[in-house]
């Protein structure tokens, strides 16, 4: 008897809380970055994106208040999943926001979608949830990684290099990149080097590559390796006689380390601090003031991230129980994007314009990437194709 | 494969070997002499290159900085001795590898919150930036030849101070029989403090001439002590020639692998598989040279005399 008055009660009271729960509460955001070890300034310039969004929208999303919950992943899966969970099971988020790594979002996407809850990645993009493993309740914001090795394979390929050496971690990632950026080169590939993910010091690597005087080098060395390849290429003399191609090894997040030596490289971005559009103005200035650093990729795509939820709460009037509503309403990407252009392909990857980008000195002292040429325009990735959803 | 690329590829493994050197010559040092395990001396390589950085934002010279980013390396050594490595000398290595552990998560995260998170730069000192022509064209940046140049310097300093000193003979005794040099009547805390203290600057010192090179960051010094230890364990504990020695060797064997695996093994295998596997043979080397040599001799290469 007192068994069944205790379930009573506990019943009643569990009744009382979700309802309660019901009534207008704040509308939930749990973002997950990797914010701790070297890759932290990534997740930083994450997360600050993110807040910025939210605090120039009054620190309401869609016109509800909103609370954003920040996880850190450690830039390790067990642990990313088992904050993913917290952020769901306790603190019954709406949406996720993030990672900033690839194999974080492998391990995340599943208890994140499969729990009914949306997923937004403002920078990881794998091929593997952009073709037949796509998700109504999985949205990127930022490209499908591949995308960014083929803007320097095109580049290489328009440009008239003959001969290119890659290098590039030896990761699941690294053979992606070499395999993304071959897909649209079609001169020589002298030699693919690979090395292990972390290495810092490349002399060993450089010498070779001196030896075999490529016309190009294309790398693929995010955070620190980057900023010592490229500090090791410019002293190596290499700079000035190799054109320097790059993905996710030169941006505003590795540049403040780099300096003059990354003057003058190239990569491959959807967007640049200096995409001249208001929006994108605007967001660089108060990012600048508020966090006195040039944003990156992963600022600018979280704030955008932080737009495209602002619009589609906006969308159904706050009523956040109609997930079907919900996603219909995201997957119109009904917001001023900072790059400009940008609409949702069938796999809820994003279909943008693409562009060469140069690294140069601004004015005030800092560094960042400008626009050099755009190579692609409204460019959807290959994968969609594989993607049942309509 | 050009004579000139395999001259240059020896030059680059001298210099991690005269860097992996400076590192473990402290650490072989106070392990030797007083057979305690610093797991935190990696920090200590972390702490001279983030000085390094600091002290050149505010005097603006690389020479000045240099010398300031010693003292302070030094200083902060002895400080660390005096409070927490003198306790745990009597401790079994256990509780010396748990304590100095903490130090290293402690110092890993204390640079975070003064530096924060972002990789930090130095730049190449004015006279020596550039490089210079090798063999048929070939280019070689001056830094690394003048971290070369002064890893040998202070391996020779090292070499004359040891053997020719009365603190030299004072540590080769210690690191032979520590008791029975105290029991001679030598203040054996304050050899201790001494050792300490030089091999810490020591590792400081390669941190600071490392800096140009490559980012300063938290957690650098985690990798590069593992690889002193390997050096150590080689050449012998205790033994600075058995570091030089050992030093050298491991950055040869580590540069060369890095450089010509993949080219070797293309003569027995196809291409494609001769790049992914070449690496990863490559990187396990120097272990593997680690196991022949203690399977070989158990005390190393070049074990201190009278152990």
């Amino acid at each position: 008897m007192t068994k069944v008055k205790l379930l009573v009660a506990f019943a009643a009271a569990f009744g009382l809380w979700t309802s309660a729960a019901h009534a207008q509460e704040n509308v939930k955001v749990g973002v997950i970055a990797t914010l701790s070890g070297p890759p932290a300034v990534l997740g930083q310039q994450l997360r600050n994106g993110f807040a910025l969004a939210v605090k120039e929208l009054g620190g309401k999303l869609g016109g509800r208040d909103t609370e954003v919950v920040v996880a850190d992943d450690e830039l390790k899966p067990d642990v990313a999943v088992s904050k993913v969970k917290a952020l769901i099971d306790r603190d019954k988020v709406d949406f996720v926001v993030g990672p900033v790594f690839s194999n974080i979002l492998g391990a995340i996407e599943k208890p994140v979608t499969e729990a009914n809850v949306i997923l937004i990645s403002p920078n990881a993009g794998t091929s593997t949830f952009a073709g037949k493993e796509c998700n109504p309740n999985f949205f990127v914001t930022s490209y499908q990684n591949d995308q960014i090795h083929e803007v320097l394979g095109r580049y290489a390929q328009d440009s008239g290099v003959k001969k290119v050496i890659v290098i590039v971690p030896n990761y699941q990632a690294g053979k992606d990149a070499a395999v993304g950026f071959k897909h649209k080169f079609a001169g020589e590939v002298l030699d693919e080097i690979y090395v292990p993910l972390g290495q810092l010091d490349y002399s060993a690597e450089l010498s070779r590559i001196a030896a075999a005087a490529p016309d190009a080098v294309f790398a693929f060395l995010p955070g620190g390796m980057g900023v010592n390849f490229v500090k090791q290429f410019r002293q190596a003399g290499l700079a000035d006689k190799i054109t320097f191609l790059s993905a996710f090894t030169v941006d505003e997040s590795t540049l403040p380390a780099q300096q003059d030596a990354a003057l003058g490289m190239l990569a491959g971005s959807n967007w640049a601090p200096n995409l001249d559009n208001p929006q994108n103005k605007a967001f660089v200035d108060a990012y600048l003031k508020e966090y006195n650093a040039v944003p990156a990729t992963y600022a600018f795509q979280a704030y955008d991230a932080a737009m495209l939820i602002d619009s589609a709460v906006r969308a159904v009037k706050g009523d956040l129980t109609n997930k079907d509503a919900v996603r219909a309403a995201l997957k119109k990407a009904d917001f001023k994007s900072l790059r400009g252009s940008f609409k949702f392909n069938t796999n809820q990857y994003p279909i943008q314009d693409f562009y060469l980008v140069k690294v140069a000195k601004r004015p005030d002292g800092k560094y960042e990437t400008e626009i050099e040429k755009k190579v692609f325009s409204n460019y959807g990735d290959s994968f969609a194709k594989d993607c049942a959803m309509k | 494969m050009s004579g000139t690329l395999f001259l240059v590829q020896i030059l680059n493994g001298l210099q991690l070997g005269v860097l992996l050197f400076l590192i473990a010559a402290g650490l072989t040092l106070v392990f030797g002499v007083m057979d305690f395990i610093n797991l935190a001396h990696g920090v200590q390589y972390m702490l001279g290159a983030y000085l390094a950085v600091a002290f050149y934002g505010i005097v603006g010279n690389f020479l000045a900085a240099l010398v300031l980013a010693l003292l302070a390396a030094l200083a902060f050594g002895l400080l660390l001795e005096f409070l927490v490595f003198r306790h745990l000398y009597e401790r079994d290595h256990l509780d010396q590898v748990i304590a100095t552990f903490g130090i290293i998560l402690f110092l890993n995260h204390a640079v975070r919150v003064i530096w924060g998170a972002a990789p930090l730069t130095l730049a190449v000192p004015d006279f020596f930036t550039g490089s210079v022509v090798i063999g048929n064209g070939l280019l070689y940046p001056v830094w690394r030849l003048v971290i070369i140049g002064s890893g040998l310097a202070v391996a020779a300093g090292l070499y004359l101070l040891v053997s020719f000193t009365r603190l030299g003979m004072l540590v080769r005794a210690g690191a032979t029989n520590a008791r029975m040099v105290s029991a001679l009547g030598v203040d054996i805390k304050r050899l201790f403090m001494i050792v300490f203290g030089f091999g810490t600057m020591l590792a400081g010192f390669a941190g600071i001439m490392i800096a140009p090179i490559i980012s300063v960051e938290p957690g650098m010094g985690t990798n590069i002590l593992i690889l002193a230890f390997v050096v150590i364990v080689i050449g012998g504990i205790g033994s600075i020639r058995g570091a030089f020695l050992a030093a050298l060797l491991i950055g040869l064997v580590d540069t060369l692998g890095r450089s010509f695996s993949v080219d070797i093994l293309r003569l027995v295998m196809a291409p494609s598989p001769a790049r992914t596997v070449g690496p990863a043979i490559a990187s396990m080397l120097i272990y593997v040279l680690m196991a022949v040599v203690l399977y070989v001799r158990p005390t190393g290469l070049f074990p201190a005399r009278g152990r």
